[in-house]
């Protein structure tokens, strides 16, 4: 029965094999250590990491490879996400590991444990080439993320917070399968690059695939946060302890954008103009509730959660230009323009959450916006770091979030849409608001609380770096761009 | 007699994935009744996933059930632990207690 088996070809998922192994021994490791000593398991985790990264530049071809039966690809778009998704994590460990310490409940191995596991599933989605290998990577994500947002406790709030990410979660993978389901029906294949070959040749069911296609969208969406689908957002940040919410509100944006990318570009780019006008409604959607809402908010977490919710919005609009009107020319510079988005955002998120952890302390969590009252009396530096991500975000000119929304906009431009990249604009300076008053608070009010900062060594070289980068990348930012545009040509 | 087609297959589905969705939206009381809607969404995908799977003579839709099974069981799993930390905090599972982050 077993003549015909062949072993596949394991090197394109070299990376992952190597987290899992790592992964497991960490986690048996991690029981002969004490709680005074997990630094053991905090240096393990990061070697993993950059051990993943050294083999993934070691195993690249940058050819398209499949392995595992068509289920598993390594081209170089993942492997260019894989390498950001790797430095992403490092970053958000280093910054946690502070936190982390000053709470008893969350200083255990799992803490790391999970997030490489969480890592895994990432990879997992990056490199996915059927609806199967999408979902397990999915859901090892899911799964590990609620387990995190639970860690403390005691606390009501994450209880509360991870229980609705976990029903609001549950109920997305349950509309992607659904999505999914329908669409096997009407292609009879699960392999994604065998869909859009069923569908370039014809003869599949159009109305059960736009059925399948619109639960696929909605469960995209929960996964991205995007309204209608973004009630979890706001309040799994707000709940989530810091060093998990900065984990959730940077590294799986990533996954996701890999995850649309595979699911409705590689597979249904046949169906384009259908989900590319679903996709035009929940662009606009979030852009205008998640900037609108985001004025509203008093605690820092939640606004940066509405923000988030615009950012993927305006990420959105990259990903609705590729095809106009059955024409593909500008696709290339569509899609890059959305992933050099999508990593310019995460880079932004992962310093402006740092900076919350780098004010909070033991019992003082620093996630109101009263918090950051007279920052620049306290610490100049951290100020100036904190107002050029601030900066950023809100796309003002020569910062990274400036370029990032440039290079979108001119995308939507080249595709003929004028009346979206108006309002695109016209929401981005409703947004410019409430990042400006972030600056405000910290350099025109007096400060609420005079402690200095506590922060280690470590964790303010790393958050100085962050901050810089984005203005550095802000002057060179043809560096990703070109990276990004290169890796989307040589993998669609 | 009655003859069972694919299509009274898809419809059961349907149906079972309304009323867990419902359930999830609807439900203002007890958070396992909640967690019993989760896994009964994930039923109705299995059926139509086997159905197709039975009307296509392909056999991968099936496989992809026996994954979706056991995701669920670790997934309950997770949701029934995040239920007794959330119950130790608030001493009770009612939906409408889960108030405490608004805005």
């Amino acid at each position: 029965m077993f003549d015909n088996f062949v072993v596949p070809n394991l090197l394109p998922a070299a990376p992952e094999i190597f987290l899992v192994v790592m992964a497991l021994a960490i986690l048996m490791i991690d029981l002969l250590v004490k709680d005074s000593r997990r630094t053991v398991t905090f240096a393990l985790t990061q070697l993993t990491l950059i051990g993943c990264a050294a083999i993934q530049f070691a195993t690249s071809t940058g050819e398209i490879t499949y392995t595992f039966s068509n289920m598993f690809v390594d081209d170089l778009m993942s492997d260019l996400l894989k390498l950001f998704l790797y430095m992403t994590v490092v970053i958000v460990m280093f910054y946690s590991r502070g936190y982390v310490i000053d709470r008893e409940a969350m200083n255990k191995g799992e803490y790391y444990v999970l997030a490489l596991f969480a890592t895994l599933g990432m990879m997992v989605m990056i490199s996915a080439n059927h609806f199967l290998t999408i979902y397990i990577g999915l859901e090892l994500l899911s799964l590990s993320l609620y387990a995190m947002v639970a860690m403390n406790r005691e606390s009501v709030v994450s209880t509360e917070a991870a229980m609705k990410y976990f029903v609001l979660g549950a109920l997305a993978s349950g509309l992607l399968l659904y999505g999914m389901s329908m669409i096997y029906g009407a292609t009879g294949t699960l392999e994604i690059t065998g869909i859009a070959e069923r569908l370039y040749g014809g003869g599949v069911n159009k109305t059960v695939m736009v059925f399948g296609l619109v639960f696929l969208v909605a469960g995209l969406a929960f996964k991205l946060g995007v309204v209608p689908f973004h009630m979890w957002i706001p309040d799994v940040y707000h709940g989530a302890p810091t060093s998990v919410t900065l984990f959730i509100g940077s590294a799986p944006k990533l996954a996701a954008f890999a995850i649309v990318m595979r699911l409705l570009v590689n597979g249904l780019i046949t169906m384009a103009q259908d989900w590319q006008a679903m996709l035009v409604i929940l662009s606009v959607l979030s852009m205008a509730i998640g900037n609108l809402a985001a004025i509203a908010q008093t605690n820092f977490k939640r606004m940066l959660a509405y923000s988030a919710i615009s950012h993927m919005g305006f990420m959105l609009l990259g990903i609705v230009t590729g095809v106009v009107g059955g024409d593909a020319r500008y696709a290339l510079n569509a899609y890059s323009s959305a992933m050099f988005y999508v990593i310019a955002y995460v880079l932004m998120s992962a310093g402006t959450f740092g900076m919350i952890l780098l004010m909070s302390r033991a019992g003082f969590e620093a996630d109101e916006l009263e918090d950051l009252k007279g920052l620049n009396k306290r610490s100049p530096w951290f100020a100036g770091i904190m107002l050029m991500l601030m900066f950023s975000m809100a796309g003002v000119p020569f910062f990274i979030g400036f370029f990032a929304k440039f290079s979108v906009l001119q995308a939507v431009v080249a595709a003929g849409y004028m009346w979206l990249a108006i309002v695109a604009v016209l929401f981005s300076l409703i947004g410019a608001f409430y990042y400006l008053r972030v600056v405000k608070l910290m350099y025109f009010d007096a400060p609420a609380d005079e402690t200095p900062l506590s922060a280690g060594m470590d964790m303010r070289i790393l958050v100085s770096v962050n901050g810089l980068a984005v203005a550095f990348l802000g002057i060179f930012p043809q560096v990703i761009m070109s990276l990004c545009a290169y890796a989307l040509l040589r993998s669609l | 007699m009655l003859n069972l087609t694919l299509s009274h297959f898809l419809i059961l589905g349907a149906i079972l994935f309304a009323i867990s969705v419902v359930g999830i939206f609807l439900n203002r009381k007890n958070l396992l009744v909640l967690l019993m809607a989760i896994e009964l969404m994930l039923l109705a995908v299995n059926m139509n996933f086997v159905a197709f799977s039975h009307y296509l003579q392909d056999i991968s839709g099936q496989i992809f059930v026996f994954f979706i099974l056991t995701v669920a069981a670790a997934e309950s799993a997770i949701g029934l632990a995040i239920l007794i930390v959330l119950f130790r905090n608030l001493k009770s599972i009612h939906v409408d207690d889960l108030g405490s982050l608004k805005g």
